[in-house]
Order: structure tokens, then sequence, then C-alpha cells
């Protein structure tokens, strides 16, 4: 197809690459590096407190995650955490807390359409891919770690 | 000691997610499901185990953290029930994190609404 | 005898007046630097709507009745309304124009919308099938965020290639009786689609840039103009990445534009503002030329400009499709009658 200016996709693709600003890609590594640090270092001081409450590794680990995700779950409810992630990119995202607000976000966003299609449905429209292959990835490794056990 | 682990571990894992969002078009919803499933096959590869004991919080804070519960889980899920745990061991080990992700997430649709920016 | 000169042009034979314009924006656009232009920014982008769906139809509604109540017309008098916007079915549009009782025809051009529904107003009105037209677009910020992208409340970083979502709505009456001397709609050049395969939804003014590099090349060529006869050519929303690469594609074919500006450019400031590339929508070139444009060509600042709405023809379906990204741009001659 030629258009009126006959330029070809390929050299208009090379015009747009140079044309385009790319990101700071290094103070947003930095960024996410302290912020994505920092909250490892939070997960780490409960997972510590848990462990001392409860004696049980698995539990602590477990209510550090809950603790997490709580936590994740409020600041995207007072409007707070697109500005974090905003900030720090990956570093928010990355962790679990990133989980957390990718679920509570369009739960919030979609409660228009009602709290079953709109709220219950729209739930899952990014944590639901996570869950399929992470189950599915965790399967697929037992399957193969069963057969290489027999 | 552990803190600054866990601290530089956490950090140079989001640093990896950062390099994916600037220097790929991957959207944030792909690199969550890349993390998880990173997780799950470096944990099916013993690495990520050794990961969570350096570094603690540090690897299992992170979203590849989840892949591995879901592994771990798995695991040994077949060790002390059989086949069946290949199946069961990782929502198993996992009930409590998507359970809370998914009630706190309602909750927050309760009680919340968006708000605008800018 | 056929109106049509050249490939894709149209020329008005009867003067097509433009004999008022509303621009009323959301808070962003505001705080930008054509503020004073506009004749109301809202403080917030909710307007006590319940949802941010129901707040695009009460800008559209608000707008269409301030060009309405600007022109002096009565609302009996309108023949028809041609609007559109962004969200699926344009219902931002008729849930904004069902309370008006007056005819409606439904566009959808993408962000190209402003240009489309003033361009075949204009040869509703020279056509003589029709005295008063309004044409009238609009969008929402948070309305396409949520329908394009992410929830309000997600986390995601915006590239410095993505461009912001004008909220608000423009709207012009078309009348073929003005009462006085009003900018008139002289020529249409109809754009085609151009797709040059970006298939970055976070570059649109990449995607958009060939579109309307393609109709302004058509509009030169149709009518024989030189980039000189205007003032002013301004194209809708490419912003200042696509903005950039539109002015390379025609400097090849030989047009240096030195008196270009696109409306994504003009009505936010990339130092201050958080917006990156600039402003898009189909409020984006609604609001510029409704507000801003128009009160140019009024106040005799300039008296030819080159309007030049651009519009991504695509939809979150065919991007998930892996489908690259069609451009489109109208380019509609605005002048005002100068004595002779």
């Amino acid at each position: 197809m030629m258009n009126n200016s006959n330029l070809s996709k390929d050299r208009f693709l090379k015009m747009v690459d140079k044309a385009s600003p790319n990101s700071h890609i290094f103070t947003n590594c930095l960024k996410a590096f302290v912020v994505g640090g920092l909250i490892c270092v939070f997960g780490q001081l409960l997972s510590v407190w848990y462990l001392s409450l409860t004696g049980d590794k698995d539990m602590a680990g477990t209510l550090t995650s809950v603790s997490i995700i709580l936590i994740a779950a409020l600041i995207t409810g007072i409007g707070k955490f697109d500005n974090l992630a905003k900030f720090a990119g990956a570093g928010a995202v990355v962790p679990i807390s990133g989980f957390a607000n990718s679920v509570a976000a369009p739960a919030v966003e979609f409660k228009k359409e009602g709290f079953i299609f709109g709220v219950g449905a729209k739930m899952f429209v990014i944590a639901g891919p996570v869950l399929v292959y992470g189950l599915a990835a965790s399967v697929l490794t037992g399957i193969i770690y069963y057969f290489a056990k027999l | 000691m552990d803190y600054l682990k866990a601290f530089v571990i956490g950090g140079l894992i989001c640093v990896a997610g950062q390099i994916l969002i600037d220097k790929t078009k991957l959207t944030p919803g792909r690199i969550l499901v890349a993390f998880v499933v990173a997780g799950c096959v470096f944990s099916g590869l013993g690495w990520y185990g050794k990961l969570v004991d350096f570094a603690g919080a540090g690897a299992t804070v992170p979203l590849p953290g989840f892949g591995h519960n879901l592994v771990k889980g798995v695991i040994r899920e077949i060790d002390e029930a059989g086949p069946i745990g290949i199946l069961t061991g990782g929502l198993k080990a996992a009930a409590a994190g998507v359970t809370a992700a998914v009630l706190f997430g309602l909750l927050t649709a309760v009680f919340f609404n968006p708000k605008e920016k800018g | 005898m056929l109106k049509k000169t050249g490939a894709q042009t149209v020329l008005m034979r009867e003067p097509v007046s433009i004999i008022s314009a509303a621009a009323i924006t959301g808070p962003q656009e505001g705080q930008g630097p054509l503020s004073r232009y506009f004749d109301r920014s809202t403080e917030d982008m909710q307007l006590g709507c319940k949802s941010w769906e129901q707040a695009e139809s009460r800008y559209v509604e608000d707008c269409i009745k301030l060009a309405i109540q600007k022109s002096g017309l009565l609302d009996t008098e309108i023949d028809c309304i041609l609007a559109g916007d962004l969200l699926n079915q344009s219902i931002g549009t008729t849930f904004g124009v069902r309370e008006l009782n007056r005819p409606f025809m439904g566009l959808f051009g993408a962000c190209s919308t402003f240009g489309l529904a003033m361009a075949l107003g204009a040869m509703l009105v020279d056509g003589g099938f029709y005295q008063h037209v309004v044409a009238s677009a609009s969008s929402h910020f948070c309305a396409a965020e949520k329908q394009f992208r992410f929830p309000m409340e997600f986390g995601s970083q915006r590239p410095p290639t993505s461009t912001w979502t004008v909220t608000g709505n423009g709207a012009v009456v078309l009348s073929r009786e003005a009462k006085g001397r009003f900018p008139r709609v002289t020529a249409y050049t109809a754009g085609k689609i151009v797709d040059l395969g970006v298939n970055d939804a976070s570059n649109m003014g990449a995607a958009m840039a060939p579109s309307a590099a393609d109709t302004l090349i058509a509009h030169f060529k149709d009518t024989g103009r030189a980039p000189e006869y205007y003032d002013l050519i301004i194209t809708g929303d490419l912003g200042h990445v696509g903005g950039e690469l539109a002015v390379s594609i025609v400097r090849e074919q030989g047009y240096c534009l030195k008196n270009y500006s696109d409306c994504g450019i003009e009505i936010f400031n990339r130092e201050t503002q958080d917006t990156h590339a600039g402003g898009s929508g189909c409020a984006c070139s609604a609001v510029t030329f409704s507000g801003y444009l128009y009160n140019c060509l009024t106040e005799k600042r300039m008296n030819k400009i080159l309007f030049m709405p651009t519009g991504a023809l695509l939809s979150t379906t065919s991007s998930q499709q892996g489908e690259t990204i069609p451009g489109i741009c109208h380019a509609i001659a605005i002048e005002n009658e100068v004595d002779s």
C-alpha cells in the first residue's frame, strides 16, 4: 500500500525509535531498588517479629505475606498506591504488594458495574493470569518432581 | 546483616522487574505472571530455596517468592501424600495469601471509591 | 456541480459559519496554558456523578447547551447534533445528548471525531440540508484509562511517549445564515486510514503521525495551497513525539512547516504538568479549537487555520490480538472572510 508520503514501514519504525524518548532507566532502577529493598526489609522485620510470637517459621512467613497484602490493599483504597508505583515502578509492583494492588485496584474501579460482575469478576483481570500460570507452573514442576523421585 | 541481605536481594529482584518495564513493552500484568512463573521454575531447580535461606524476606516478599511457595507446597504434599499433592500442594501453601488478597480486595471495594489523578 | 476537488478534498460553496463555540474542561486542562480560553474548567472530574462515564456525559450535555446558548439560537432551531467520543458504543455522547431532544447522528473517528463532526456538519449545511448543526466531541481521562489502560488505583508507570487524555467537551454551532461575520469552514480533506506498523499503545502520537502527514500532503496537492497559505496548521493529538514525526515526513515531500503546532502540545505545559508527550483524546482537539483557536479567529489574531484532528483507530481487542494501530486524520480549513 502506497500512501501520499511514499514512506515504508521499516523506515518509519526507525524514525519512531529515534524520535521517541527513552525512560530514565538508571534513576528508575535506583528508585525500584531502594523502595523494593525497603519493602523486603519491612517484611524481614515482620517475619522476625511473627517468629518470636509464634515460634513457627512457616506461620511467620504466611503472616508476613498477609500483613503486606493487607497494607497494600489499604494504601490502594486510600488512593496512594498508584502514586507509590509511579515513583518506585517495579519496586512497588514486584513485591507481593503489587499482587495485592492488582486485585484491589480493579475491585474498586469496577464497583460501579456492581458487586457480582464488577468487583467479583474484574478483581481477577490482572491477578487471574498470575494464579493460572503460577498454579500451572507449580503443577508441572510437581509432575517432574514426582517422576524424578520414582 | 539479615536486613541488609533482604534489602539488597529484594531490591535487585525489583531492579530486574524495572529493566523489563523500561526495556520491553511488557505490561505490568505480564511482568507479574513472568515473575511468579520464574519463581516456580527456579524453585523447581532448587535455586530459589537457597536464595530464601540467604536473603529471607528479600526472596520471599517479591513475587517469585509466591511461585516458590507454590512449588514448595506441591513438593511437600507429594512427599507426604503422594501424587495427589501435585494438585493440592500449591493452593494449600498459598491459601492464606490468595484468600487474603481476595478478601482485602473485596473489603477495599466496599469501603473505598476510585480517585482521580492529576 | 461537484464540490470535490482533487483526490480527497471538498470545497464549500456556501458560507458555512461557525457562529459559536464552547469548551468545558477538567481541572488538569484548567491549570494548563490555554486555561483562560475555556468557558469553564471544573474542579474535579467526577462532577458529583456516580461514575466517570456519567461525568463525561455531563460534560457533553453542559457544553452542547452552552454552545447553543452562546449562538443565540433556540434549542429547537438546531437541526441536528453530530457528536462522538472514545467510550465503547459512544456512551459518553449518547447519554449526554439523550435529554437534548434534538436529531442526533453519532460518529466514531476515535480522537479525530471532532474534525469528522465539523466536516460532516459543514457539508450538511453547505449542501442545503440543514440550517444549524452542532458538532461536538468529548473524552474523559478516568473513563478512558479505565477502558483502555488500567484502573485508576492500579500501580503503573507511564512511559515518556504516552499522552494524557484530555477531560472535557468542545462544541461548535455551524450555520448557513449568520447574522454578522464569523469564521467559516471553507474546505475539508477527508483522511485515509494509514498504518505504518506501530503497535505500541503507549506511543499513539507515532502511530497517527503518518496519517496526519498523508492528509496534509493530500490537502496541499488537492488545493494547490502551500503551507504558507495558513497562519497555523494544527494537528489534533500527536503530542511532542508524533508532531515531530509528522513534520519530518512532510518535509521529505518538500513541504516545510514553519507554522505548525499540535493541540496536544498546546493544551498542557510539558515542564510543569506531568503529562509526558502531551494531550490526547477527542476533547484534546475539540476544546483547543472551541476555546483557543476559535478565539484566535474571532479576535483576528489568525485568519486562516488548517485544523487537523487525528485519531488512533484501535480497540483493546485489536491490541490484544496483536494488531498494529491504524491512524486517521481529517483536515478542515477555517478562514475569516477577508475584505477585498
